[in-house]
């Protein structure tokens, strides 16, 4: 069936068969997402990598329920851990969730903090809406909380504005703030893409800690392949809307099942191509209204077959890894054999 | 769906109007100046379908002949206005420096004058007429004119396109024709629909006080003032100009709006 | 330091902001502090650096757009004064600037076709139908469909648009092009799409390129050498390869094992360096790069200056002085 196991085997949050139509202006009816599934085990870090457009971000954001009005899940479901259905529940219930059992950080930490409060009081503020501790408490622990996430001078930078931070501090603060509660599931949505390459590197490692200290699960959302690669211990590659890959980071990467996977490897500007010519996917991504009947990938793929334009290929496990794994590709064979495409 | 809206009623009743003063160009069911005494204050009939006033001359045809008042005074001052603001305006925001204090103080110390006050203190140093009237309402608007293309060529100045066409060696009078103004242009246009509503307010105000348009020629406002003894005796007298002051105040303010919001969606 | 061969050669490069209002009271900030370089003909000499380390500045300097408050820019042995382009000028459109946003340096409101005829009408080159000739040329050359000239920007995806913006910028037939982050703003699969097609470009035309990112793989892939900066100046420069396998120089080495490991290789361990970029208005005197470095020594406290310390490989760091231990 589709997705992997999770590895620890307690899931956090499954994403199951989920779609998500955009109302667009003229009445119509787009899906920004089909048959998306997806689960995170306990512990695990999971990364979803795609380029603009392919759904990556909205999907993130139905989890917590923060879809703008346009868009209405219209079918399949969210679950967390206690398999409680997210979709369907209300704005009161989904509050007691956030912050709590699901933590959020985005890729622009100045426009996620309050830039009039400082920022060890917004900490502390969110602290107290959660765990109703006393004011001293909470305080306390947005220090050790600041300690935690690397920041110096915590009680100095307690009484700072956000605008005085540099941007890692920033991040570093929205990370306090999103495991203040001890959340089961933290998704990062381009945590680093704002960042220079010293402090994105710093930030990937602070998350790669929590996970260790806290158990933390990570939902790690990113267009850079090369970032995520070395933290995830699965990942997901979407392409307009739909997962097209799956499975453990090390294998997809060193052997990708999909062609777009493999196209998008191969046109990283990676050292090792140096003087070569880099591999380019011709076109760019179909606009949701140019989404035909067979595979979005089709128009811009090497290997694409009549059947390809006809017909969309479902997810489906692919034969021969260590792990489990899937793709969504007609190449693949029934029997899912490994189609051998690419680098 | 609602600046839909907007647009389309705002330009249904600006274009009522239109077509009325066009037509009371050619034709009015009476003279608009012609009195008759035995009709006097006689109410809505089909021989006068707005009734007449307290000199017996049709309400219908005074009311048709004051559109072109009311847009003749509106067109005229807001052209005043505009260009008034755009080199005012554009100097200032592309100059910068000493340039841009000086001006921007000037049009701050006209904007702190109440708009009405203004325009009273300016129609009466000169002699009370349609001329004056313009041109004091058309100096009133200079600086919301100035500040809108100000803070249009200030922020379009520093934007990418312009320092690359910069680049590429364009002189000053390019950049600010050819590159900026056209960008900006929706905003000068929304601020001109507005104003366009104001500029027949306060000519209505003006002429009501008798310092606007002076006799016979029909507007607005000075119907409003010859009607206000007749009031209870006669309130289709009232009733007329007070619509279309209303009418055409709305119709420019929802264009303006339409028109903003149209320009504003870039796909 | 100048080559026989260079190009262009910026001496001694210097921008500063000073305080913006008289009233206030503020440090002067010195973006650029005291650049040399020389970029060789044909080459590809990329710079890299954080946010704030003054890359994009000194590509502007280069390309004419910003006046330096100190130093020179000598094109082909002639000195240009920096921001003062005038039109008749045709020795200035020799060097040209792509921008990092290909939508917000396109005008909305002008087609595609006029947006490359621009360069060319500005300076009164040709008769109109030559220039729309040239146009049409120049778009089927990047790969664009003529057609496209009648279309508005908005009507493009991200790299059609770079490819105008590079078009564009190759309109005055130009010598040098000054790349400011021109793939950052754009998709993976597109960046490729976009770095093949200056490669090709490079070698029809026999451009030489500055390039200017923070992606050190990209700088990596498409430079011949490397500058990299810290805070206004430069701290290291040399072959790209030599750079990249042994960097001298602290803040190099820090970037360079902060490049995310080769997707699907095994994970190299790296040391990350800790603490943030400080505020270059609070640094007084010194090397710029001491309140991060673990080999900080007293001596840190004076500038280093950068020198060659092997055959064509620049660093400032007091640590490789020759002379001293």
């Amino acid at each position: 069936m589709v997705g992997a196991k999770p590895s620890g085997g307690e899931t956090v949050l499954e994403v199951r068969d989920l779609r998500l139509e955009l109302s667009a202006k003229d009445g119509a009816r787009l899906p920004v997402l089909e048959e998306v599934s997806l689960k995170v085990g306990r512990g695990e870090i999971v990364g979803i990598v795609g380029e603009s457009g392919c759904g990556k971000s909205v999907l993130s954001l139905s989890v917590l329920g923060l879809l703008p009005p346009s868009i209405r899940v219209a079918g399949g479901g969210i679950y967390n851990g206690e398999r409680k259905e997210l979709h369907r529940l209300g704005e009161k219930s989904l509050q007691r969730i956030r912050g709590k059992e699901i933590a959020m950080i985005f890729q622009d930490p100045m426009t996620s903090l309050n830039p009039g409060m400082t920022v060890g009081k917004q900490v502390a503020e969110a602290i107290r809406l959660h765990t109703g501790a006393s004011k001293r408490e909470a305080e306390e622990k947005t220090v050790g909380l600041f300690r935690k996430v690397g920041l110096p001078r915590p009680e100095t930078l307690y009484h700072e504005y956000p605008h005085r931070l540099s941007g890692g501090m920033r991040q570093r603060v929205m990370i306090a703030m999103a495991v203040s509660c001890q959340p089961d599931l933290l998704i990062a949505d381009e945590p680093t893409t704002a960042l220079d390459v010293t402090i994105q590197a710093q930030i990937l490692k602070l998350m790669k800690t929590l996970r260790e200290e806290d158990g933390t699960s990570i939902l790690l959302i990113s267009h850079d392949l090369g970032l995520i690669s070395g933290v995830c211990d699965r990942i997901a590659v979407m392409y307009a809307g739909r997962i097209v890959e799956e499975g453990a980071a090390a294998e997809v990467l060193r052997h990708p099942a999909h062609p777009y996977t493999a196209g998008l490897l191969a046109s990283l500007a990676l050292p090792s191509k140096k003087g070569t010519r880099l591999h380019s996917i011709p076109g760019s991504v179909p606009a949701l209204r140019e989404r035909g009947p067979g595979c979005a990938f089709a128009s811009r793929c090497p290997y694409a077959a009549d059947r390809c334009l006809a017909e969309k290929p479902a997810l489906r496990g692919v034969a021969g890894s260590a792990f489990p794994r899937s793709a969504a590709c007609h190449l693949l064979g029934e029997e899912g054999g490994l189609a051998n495409v690419g680098s | 769906m609602r600046r839909r809206i907007n647009m389309t009623v705002g330009l249904l009743l600006v274009s009522m109007l239109f077509v009325l003063m066009l037509v009371s160009l050619f034709y009015t069911p009476y003279e608009p100046n012609a009195m008759r005494i035995a009709d006097r204050l006689s109410g809505p009939s089909a021989s006068h379908w707005l009734g007449t006033d307290n000199f017996g001359r049709d309400l219908l045809s005074r009311s048709m002949v004051g559109t072109q008042t009311a847009f003749l005074v509106g067109a005229a001052s807001v052209a005043i206005g505009a260009a008034g603001g755009l080199l005012v305006g554009s100097l200032a925001g592309y100059a910068g420096k000493w340039a841009d204090e000086l001006l921007m103080r000037a049009t701050d110390a006209l904007l702190a004058f109440p708009g009405i006050l203004l325009a009273l203190l300016l129609v009466s140093v000169f002699r009370p007429s349609l001329l004056q009237t313009i041109l004091a309402i058309g100096i009133l608007f200079v600086p919301s004119f100035a500040r809108v293309v100000r803070s249009g060529v200030l922020q379009q100045r520093e934007a990418d396109y312009v320092r690359a066409v910069r680049a590429f060696g364009a002189g000053h009078v390019n950049v600010l024709f050819v590159q900026i103004l056209p960008n900006i242009a929706s905003s000068i246009i929304t601020t001109a629909a507005l104003s366009f509503s104001t500029a027949i307010l306060i000519e209505a105000a003006l002429s009501y006080l008798g310092l606007g348009v002076q006799p016979p020629d029909p507007s607005w406002g000075r119907m409003l003032n010859e009607s206000q003894t007749y009031l209870s005796a006669a309130p289709w007298f009232t009733l007329a100009p007070g619509v279309l002051i209303t009418i055409s105040v709305l119709g420019f303010n929802l264009l303006s709006d339409g028109i903003r919001d149209a320009r504003d969606v870039r796909a | 330091m100048s080559a026989p061969e260079a190009i262009l050669e910026l001496h001694h490069i210097e921008k500063s902001y000073a305080p913006k209002r008289w009233l206030s009271r503020g440090e002067t900030l010195r973006a650029v502090d005291g650049v040399s370089l020389s970029v060789r003909k044909g080459e590809t000499l990329g710079i890299v650096g954080e946010s704030g380390c003054g890359k994009s500045t000194i590509g502007q300097i280069a390309s004419l757009m910003l006046r330096p408050t100190g130093g020179s820019v000598v094109f082909k042995g002639e000195e240009l004064v920096p921001g003062r382009r005038s039109p008749r000028d045709s020795r200035r459109s020799r060097i040209q600037y792509v921008f990092q946003d290909p939508y917000s340096s396109l005008n909305p409101r002008f087609t595609i076709g006029r947006l490359l005829e621009e360069p060319l009408a500005i300076r009164k080159k040709g008769t109109r139908r030559e220039r729309r000739r040239e146009v049409l040329r120049m778009l089927s050359r990047i790969g664009l469909d003529p057609a496209y000239a009648d279309r508005y920007p908005h009507e493009l995806s991200g790299g059609q648009r770079q490819r105008v913006g590079i078009a564009r910028a190759l309109m005055p037939s130009p010598e040098l092009l000054v790349l400011d982050e021109p793939v950052s703003a754009l998709d993976v699969s597109v960046q490729a799409q976009i770095l093949n097609l200056l490669k090709d470009l490079q070698a029809e035309r026999s451009l030489t390129y500055l390039f200017i990112s923070h992606d050190l793989n990209v700088v990596h892939y498409m430079s011949d050498r490397v500058a990299v900066m810290y805070l206004g100046r430069i701290v290291e420069l040399a072959e790209v390869g030599e750079l990249y396998d042994g960097p001298l120089h602290p803040y190099t080495r820090a970037l360079v094992d902060a490049i995310p490991d080769e997707p699907g290789t095994t994970p190299r361990e790296a040391e990350i360096i800790e603490g943030e970029l400080p505020d270059p208005r609070q640094l007084a005197g010194g090397c710029a790069f001491r309140a991060r470095c673990p080999f900080a020594h007293e001596r840190c406290g004076r500038q280093p200056l950068l020198e060659e310390v092997k055959p064509g490989h620049y660093v400032a760091c007091h640590l490789l002085e020759p002379d001293r231990d």
